[in-house]
């Protein structure tokens, strides 16, 4: 075998969607000179290239795009911006110190980056990981490769599924259905309310596809294809759907499986990689930003997230970052699920502006913050799943010589 | 491969029914001794039945029943594996086992599988106490109180291997038809001629592989049936690759009266599994998942290996195993008829196929006397080990299809245009691993119906649409 190549360079960004484009702009922007995305895909631009629909990139651009218009458009502006994008590159493995390893079509070769940054998104939890029972047809995918037949290929998995789940992309592929002349047969959702907000929760209904909240999937039937589908409703009562697919949507998680297999430290709660609020992980020579920190956030929030993350990237490189080892670690309690950033560093320099979190279920009282028992900050709080909460990190002043910062959701 | 049929009066010297591990094995054993043989498979695949879930151990039969015709065929299978994996290029992950002894119970058993394990020939099977457990494998619970060390067993692709024996059969003349299911048939005095549903197939003698149908073929063709298939359903859970590294042996649990127990173990594809169940069911065709027995395989998997909880599960399978009414594989000749049965072959399958083979062949050979292949050819395999170099690690690949499981469009591209392409998605899937990792599709689900369109009996789409953004 031929010696593996070493490719030194700046900033070596892992994923080419949102977050990665906007933080590789941002660091061309700053003078930062060779900055290269990795991308697996033979295009570069995220999941928002099969989103087909809008509205993407009106806070970035000024104007509405769909998906793919809004992928190109960031794939543009990052080309103008002059940086490097590898497209059909598989990162295999994050080494210590900012080595790693990638192969292409034509090669394998080492990136040895000064610093990196890790991008790689989110995924929705499939069938398997969902622990659904039944039968293993064909035509049980999740929205993301329903959108990849529908708009990349011009291909229809099934053509009358029941939609599992009620979040804002569960509601996204009711439109790509009616668009392609699919026609679901129901929509379905564990919890008692729809995930996505009033009034686009009101969309199935005037779409008039039947939803079923409190509704659990139990088996899937069929030997080739789908056949259909057995729920538990709300009243216990079970109903078979007869179906030729079945959509499952949302239950995003962190495509961290890069993370997983390296040194860095994951969280549990977020399925991320464990960051500070300059976004830095474990090993302080890479960075993490977008859906790869938390489930889930829009196109937009991981563009801001990671142009915040590049700058941050930028003072690292020019020394202006405080050392990694005074953290101050953040403790989720009661109904919070996950925090980001999972730790402080206590240090002036600005970094996110907030702490990200989620509640595991809907949740109604106080969010409240303490050190060593003592209440830093609180403020009345009502929140639902995948909804973000957010609380400005400036407003906590860590007192000198605290280790854990505690945040609860202090119920009514 | 559907060749036309050579001459309809000729008949074929053995014709196998069932293309599961037995069939493919059977198929080679009785092509390389000399015979014509055709294989008939009535799905669109081979390993469409138990064959297509297992645990994917290689066995030395160190717990086999003493004496057994099971055991003779374990080890003759387990030599030949040995024997001719490297010709093939199929993978041998040479971990060893433990019968880990999860309680004081467990503990006083360990010492009678040693006895039996010696008695079986299998001679370097010995006792391990909790240190020696610990210390080679630091994960595991510390109620792992000790354990048996069964250092030859291993493990194997349980989909490549015997896509391998069939392959080395169609190079040495051998056919196969797909979508051929048996619906009667006679003997004629000299031939049997069957009728299937792709037509009629003479064949000189039959031997039913048919698995979980074998009892249903014997009454259909002979009118009666010697033994009765009850399927075991076994679940299984496939952990995320991180989890892998934290076993390097397969850990099997020590039997009891209550329990089969569950095997857990890393895969030659770098997961780790846990299961399988043991369930009775008269249901032949669905093997069907249950949400709550799959909570508990990853609970019992957490239980012994404390380091993956919250570990993500990347698959769930469920698979049938067609046991008998008795625990001893049912082979048998039916005098008169030129028939052999091959029944009741369960879990020991995999290990056994290439002894079963040598069995049935010797039972055969009593009366026929075929001439042996001379110079034998070998088919190379796709290597899908994680441990041996794969595909995308090889310039010129085009593009990664499947980025969980590094899947190449060059690999699936040689899998769709080879001399025995898959049938389905599941062939697809388990010769090149595409879709079977931890996205299950999300990523390259519509890749691979575009890919595979026009190749595989079911196709991922159900139509095309026009729609444009």
């Amino acid at each position: 075998m031929n010696p593996i190549e070493i490719e030194n360079v700046d900033v070596a960004i892992i994923g080419g969607g949102p977050s990665g484009l906007s933080a590789a702009i941002e660091l061309r922007k700053l003078g930062v000179d060779k900055v290269v995305v990795i991308e697996r895909e033979p295009e570069a631009g995220g999941i928002p290239r099969h989103c087909g629909h809008p509205p993407f990139g009106f806070w970035e651009y000024g104007r509405i795009y769909t998906g793919p218009d809004y992928a190109k458009r960031n794939v543009e502006e990052a080309l103008k911006a002059g940086v490097d994008i590898r497209v059909k590159h598989s990162v295999t493995r994050l080494g210590r110190g900012g080595r790693v390893e990638v192969v292409s079509p034509e090669k394998g070769l080492i990136i040895q980056a000064n610093r990196v940054l890790i991008a790689t998104g989110a995924r929705e939890t499939p069938r398997s990981a969902r622990l659904v029972g039944g039968d293993r047809p064909l035509g049980v995918i999740n929205t993301g490769a329903f959108q990849s037949y529908l708009y990349l290929e011009h291909l229809k998995p099934f053509d009358r599924p029941l939609i599992v789940g009620t979040e804002l992309v569960s509601l996204s592929s009711i439109m790509s259905c009616r668009r392609a002349g699919i026609k679901p047969v129901a929509m379905i959702e564990t919890n008692n309310r729809a995930t996505a907000r009033w009034p686009l929760s009101l969309f199935p209904r005037l779409c008039g596809i039947p939803t079923h909240y409190g509704a659990q999937l139990l088996e899937i039937h069929g030997i080739g294809r789908v056949e259909g589908a057995s729920v538990r409703l709300v009243d216990g009562h079970i109903k078979e759907f007869d179906c030729d697919g079945v959509l499952l949507t949302g239950c995003f998680i962190p495509e961290s499986s890069l993370v997983r297999l390296s040194d860095l430290t994951l969280d549990l709660k977020s399925g991320g990689p464990e960051i500070d609020q300059y976004g830095r992980c474990s090993d302080p020579v890479y960075f993490a930003a977008g859906n790869l920190l938390r489930p889930v956030e829009t196109a937009g929030w991981s563009f801001r997230e990671g142009r915040r993350i590049a700058t941050m990237i930028a003072f690292d490189l020019h020394g202006r970052l405080p050392a990694a080892e005074r953290t101050v670690e953040i403790i989720c309690k009661g109904e919070l699920k996950l925090c980001v950033p999972q730790r402080l560093s206590l240090s002036s320099v600005v970094g996110m502006k907030h702490l990200q979190m989620r509640v595991s279920r809907a949740a109604k009282g106080r969010l409240v913050v303490r050190a060593d028992g003592e209440e830093l900050w609180s403020r009345p709080s009502s929140s639902l799943p995948e909804r973000r909460i957010l609380i400005p990190i400036a407003s906590l002043n860590v007192p000198k010589g605290v280790q854990q910062l505690e945040v609860d959701f202090v119920g009514q | 491969m559907t060749k036309p049929f050579p001459n309809q009066t000729d008949a074929y010297d053995v014709v196998v029914i069932g293309g599961g591990v037995v069939g493919c094995a059977m198929v080679r054993r009785f092509t390389l001794e000399g015979a014509r043989v055709l294989l008939l498979e009535k799905s669109p695949d081979i390993l469409s039945g138990a064959s297509k879930g297992n645990s994917a151990i290689l066995h030395t039969g160190f717990d086999a029943p003493r004496g057994s015709l099971e055991l003779q065929c374990m080890k003759d299978g387990y030599r030949e594996y040995l024997d001719i994996h490297q010709k093939m290029s199929l993978p041998l992950l040479k971990t060893g086992a433990m019968v880990v002894a999860w309680n004081e119970d467990d503990l006083q058993k360990l010492e009678g599988i040693v006895r039996q394990a010696h008695d079986n020939g299998v001679a370097d099977v010995k006792l391990m106490d909790r240190h020696r457990v610990r210390t080679l494998e630091p994960s595991l619970a510390l109620n792992a109180l000790g354990a048996v060390e069964v250092p030859g067993e291993y493990l194997i692709d349980p989909w490549s291997a015997p896509l391998g024996y069939l392959l080395q059969a169609l190079m040495h003349g051998a056919q196969v038809r797909f979508n051929s299911e048996v619906n009667g048939g006679r003997f004629e005095g000299e031939a049997w001629s069957l009728d299937t549903t792709s037509g009629v197939v003479r064949g000189k003698t039959i031997i039913n592989c048919a698995g979980l149908f074998g009892d249903l073929l014997e009454q259909k063709l002979l009118g009666e049936s010697s033994f009765s298939i009850h399927p075991r359903k076994g679940q299984f859970v496939v952990f995320d690759k991180a989890a892998s590294r934290y076993l390097t042996h397969i850990v099997l649990p020590v039997p009891n009266e209550r329990t089969k127990g569950i095997v857990l173990t890393k895969t030659v594809y770098g997961n780790l599994l846990v299961g399988p169940t043991a369930e009775e069911q008269e249901d032949r065709i669905h093997a069907g998942l249950d949400s709550e027995i799959l909570g508990q395989l990853v609970d019992a998997a957490v239980e012994r290996i404390p380091a993956l909880l919250g570990m993500p599960v990347t698959a769930t399978y469920a698979a049938l195993r067609p046991a008998s009414d008795k625990k001893e594989y049912r082979v048998r000749r039916v005098e008169g008829q030129n028939w052999i049965t091959v029944g009741g072959i369960r879990s020991t399958g995999l290990t056994a196929a290439l002894g079963i083979a040598k069995h049935v062949f010797s039972i055969y050979q009593s009366r026929h006397l075929p001439i042996a292949a001379t110079s034998l050819q070998w088919p190379s395999l796709p290597n899908l080990a994680e441990h041996l170099p794969r595909d995308y690690q090889r310039p010129g690949y085009g593009e990664i299809i499947c980025h969980c499981e590094m899947v190449t469009l060059r690999e699936i591209e040689n899998a769709l245009s080879s001399v025995l392409p898959p049938g389905d998605l599941g062939g697809l899937k388990r010769r090149t691993r595409v879709c079977m990792g931890r996205c299950q599709g999300f990523y390259c689900g519509a890749r691979v119906a575009e890919l595979s369109a026009g190749h595989l009996a079911i196709p991922l789409a159900t139509g095309v649409c026009h729609e444009s953004h």
